[in-house]
C-alpha cells in the first residue's frame, strides 16, 4: 500500500473513473436549429428528467449519474434565481452559469475523494440564431463553447461524428430531430432499434414562446415529430438517389440505396433547400454539369 | 460577497452541514443553512434567499430611526407613494384582476401610470395596496418564489400553496408593516381541479382568507365593494365579470382621493387580468380602453353608474 502517490497519478486515476463512468451510459445530443436548440436523449423514465429548464432561455442537459447532476442542475436553477432576482432577468446568462458550473465542478475534482461522473451541457438561445449558445462542462470542470451541435456521454465521439455530417445551419426542427436519432443510433451501427416516444426525452429552446422558452415534447407531440422526422429522413435519401440517378451515366459510381434514410453517405451533408424544395418525385432533379 | 460554497473556503463536500458565518443564520425559517447551492434541502426561494442572503429579503426592517410618528420620518413615510383599490370578480370558469393607476404621495400624485397588478405564474395573478416599493419587492419574490419551486420540483404549486406562500411572505414583512410600510396583497387563482376562479385576501399579518365571489382592497375598496355588490351575478361571462369590475373601480375613484379613474386624454386605464382555464391574460391597452369608453358613456348619462333594481325583476 503506498504511502504517497504522485499528484499526476492520482489526478490521472480520478479522470479514467470518471471517464469509464460517464462513457457507461448512452449519448446526449445538443443542436441548432432555425427556430432555436433542440436536445434529444434517450431516456426510458418519464419522471427523472436528463433535461430541464434554468431560466427563461437556459436548458440543461446532463449524462452520468443521477443523483450527481440533479444535484448539480438544482444549484444551477437556485444560482439563476438569485441572479435573477438581484439584477434583473436579463442579466443571467448561461455563460454565467456555465462558468459557475466549471468551478464547482473544478473543484470537487480536485478536492474530493470521487469525482463527479457528470457531463452537463447548458445552453441559452438569443434573439436571433447567430446569438444561441451551447457551453459543454466536463467532470473536471473544462468549459467549451460548442458551435452549433454537441454530442456528449457514451460513445460520443461516434455519435458526434455521425452527428457531424448530418448537421447544418437553419435546419428545420424535424431535420434537426432527424438527425438527432441518426446521430443517436450511429454507435449501433447505424440499426435504429425502433424509436419509440417512450425511450426518448426530448426538448427544444423555442425562440417564438414568450418569457419561458423552454418546452417539453412528448406524448402525441413527440409521435408526430418522430413522424416528421422520418419523413425529413426520406426527403433527403430520394433527393440522394435522384442525384445518384443523375450521376449515374458516369461509370464507376456507387449510387446511394434508394429507400432508406440511416446509411451514413460519403457525399457532403445536404443542405436545408435542397431537402424543402424536393418534391418527391425523382425525375425533377436539379441539372447537374455533364 | 459570500463564495457559492458559503463561509471562506470552498466546501461542496459538506451539502447538509452549516456554513460559518452570517450566511448560516436563518431568521425564523426553520430550514437548516445550506453551505451553498450544492445539497439544498427547500425548494422554496423565499427561505433559501432568508439564510443565504437575508439582506435581500423584502420585510427587512428599515432600522430603529425610522417610524410612523410626526417626526421628519413620520413624513417621509406618509410621502412614500402609496397604492390604492384592486378589484377581484370570480366569473364563469375564472376569475379577474383589476387595478387603478394611481401612487399618491401625501396630497400629491406620485405617479399616474403605476401598475398594481401582475402575472404571478401562468394560473394565477397578485395585486398589491399599501407601500409602493415594498409591494414591488414582495411580488416580484412571489413571481421568484412560484417560478423556482416549479423548477425545482417539476410540478406547480398547488392553488393553496401559493396562497399560503404569499401568507409567509407577508408575515415577513411585519417589521416593516409595524413600521409603516404596509403592503396587502390580493391573491387570485384559477383551480384547475374545481374548474373555477379563486380569491384570497390578506391582512398585514398575513392570511390567507378565502373570498367568495368578489372583493377589493385598497383606499378606495370600500366603494368598490359597495359598488361590486349590486352589480355582480354569480358565474356571469368573462366580459359581465370584466365591466363590472371597471364600473367598480370608476365608483372607487369617484369618492377616493387616492386612486384615479380612467384618463382618457393620457390614454392610461386600469390594467385587468383574467385568470381562466387558458391561463393568465393581461388585456390590451385596446381592450382596456374599449371597456374603460364603455363605462365612461354610461356615465355620461347615468353618472352614478347602472342603477340595481329595487324590485326583484318579473
Amino acid at each position: 500500500m503506498p504511502f504517497y502517490v504522485s499528484p499526476e497519478q492520482s489526478m490521472r486515476d480520478k479522470a479514467d473513473y470518471a471517464r469509464k463512468g460517464i462513457a457507461r451510459g448512452r449519448s446526449c445530443v445538443a443542436l441548432k436549429y432555425a427556430g432555436g436548440i433542440l436536445m434529444v436523449a434517450p431516456n426510458p423514465s418519464s419522471a427523472l428528467h436528463k433535461i430541464s429548464e434554468i431560466y427563461d432561455r437556459i436548458a440543461f442537459a446532463a449524462v452520468g449519474r443521477y443523483n450527481e447532476y440533479e444535484n448539480l442542475r438544482k444549484a444551477g436553477v437556485t444560482y439563476a434565481d438569485i441572479t435573477g432576482y438581484q439584477f434583473d432577468r436579463h442579466d443571467v446568462t448561461a455563460r454565467g452559469i456555465a462558468n459557475w458550473y466549471a468551478q464547482t465542478l473544478g473543484t470537487i475534482f480536485t478536492e474530493s475523494n470521487k469525482p463527479f461522473e457528470v457531463e452537463i451541457v447548458v445552453a441559452e438561445i438569443g434573439r436571433q440564431a447567430a446569438d444561441d449558445q451551447i457551453y459543454r462542462i466536463t467532470f473536471d470542470g473544462s468549459v467549451g463553447d460548442e458551435p452549433g451541435f454537441v454530442a456528449f456521454g457514451g460513445q460520443a465521439d461516434q455519435v458526434s461524428a455521425a452527428l457531424k455530417e448530418r448537421y447544418s445551419e437553419g435546419m428545420s426542427l424535424a431535420e434537426a430531430f432527424a438527425a438527432a436519432l441518426a446521430a443517436l443510433a450511429a454507435p449501433s451501427n447505424g440499426e435504429r432499434q425502433d424509436v419509440v416516444a417512450a425511450q426518448l426525452e426530448v426538448a427544444v429552446l423555442d425562440r417564438a414562446r414568450d418569457h419561458r422558452a423552454f418546452r417539453r415534447i412528448r406524448a402525441a407531440r413527440l409521435e408526430e415529430l418522430i413522424a416528421e422526422g422520418r419523413a425529413a429522413d426520406q426527403k433527403a435519401a430520394d433527393q440522394k438517389a435522384a442525384e445518384a440517378a443523375q450521376a449515374a451515366e458516369a461509370p464507376a459510381q456507387d449510387g446511394a440505396p434508394e429507400g432508406s434514410g440511416e446509411a451514413a453517405d460519403p457525399r457532403p451533408p445536404i443542405g436545408p433547400g435542397a431537402a424543402s424544395s424536393d418534391d418527391g418525385s425523382g425525375g425533377d432533379a436539379p441539372p447537374r454539369p455533364a | 460577497m459570500d463564495s457559492y460554497f458559503g463561509g471562506s473556503q470552498p466546501d461542496p463536500l459538506r451539502p447538509f452541514g452549516g456554513g460559518d458565518g452570517d450566511a448560516g443564520r436563518a431568521r425564523g425559517s426553520g430550514v437548516r443553512p445550506p453551505a451553498g447551492f450544492l445539497g439544498l434541502q427547500t425548494s422554496s426561494f423565499a427561505d433559501f434567499l432568508a439564510s443565504y442572503s437575508p439582506g435581500l429579503m423584502p420585510g427587512r426592517a428599515p432600522g430603529p430611526g425610522v417610524s410612523l410618528g410626526d417626526g421628519a420620518g413620520g413624513h417621509a413615510i406618509r410621502d412614500l407613494p402609496h397604492a390604492t383599490t384592486i378589484v377581484a370578480a370570480a366569473c364563469e370558469h375564472g376569475v379577474v384582476l383589476a387595478g387603478d393607476r394611481r401612487a399618491t404621495a401625501g396630497s400629491m400624485i406620485a405617479k399616474r401610470d403605476v401598475e398594481k397588478v401582475f402575472r404571478s405564474d401562468e394560473y394565477s395573478a397578485i395585486g398589491y395596496s399599501g407601500t409602493g416599493s415594498m409591494g414591488i419587492d414582495v411580488i416580484r419574490l412571489f413571481q421568484v418564489e412560484l417560478e423556482h419551486y416549479e423548477k425545482m420540483e417539476g410540478r406547480s404549486l398547488s392553488l393553496e400553496g401559493k396562497a399560503n406562500r404569499l401568507a409567509w411572505m407577508i408575515r415577513g414583512n411585519l417589521a416593516a408593516a409595524m413600521q409603516g410600510f404596509i403592503v396587502v396583497p390580493l391573491f387570485v387563482g384559477y383551480d384547475e381541479d374545481a374548474d373555477r376562479g379563486r380569491i384570497f385576501s390578506y391582512d398585514p399579518l398575513g392570511g390567507p382568507y378565502e373570498e367568495q365571489r368578489f372583493y377589493s382592497i385598497g383606499s378606495g375598496s370600500v366603494f368598490a365593494r359597495g359598488s361590486l355588490k349590486k352589480l355582480f351575478v354569480d358565474d356571469m361571462p368573462v366580459r359581465d365579470a370584466v365591466l363590472a369590475s371597471v364600473q367598480a373601480l370608476y365608483d372607487a375613484a369617484d369618492d377616493d382621493s387616492a386612486t384615479g379613474g380612467p384618463d382618457l386624454t393620457r390614454r392610461i386605464f386600469p390594467v385587468i387580468a383574467t385568470v381562466t382555464a387558458d391561463g393568465f391574460r393581461r388585456l390590451s391597452e385596446a381592450e382596456s380602453e374599449d371597456y374603460a369608453e364603455q363605462v365612461v358613456q354610461g356615465r355620461m348619462s347615468e353618472p352614478d353608474g347602472p342603477p340595481a333594481h329595487l324590485h326583484a325583476a318579473g
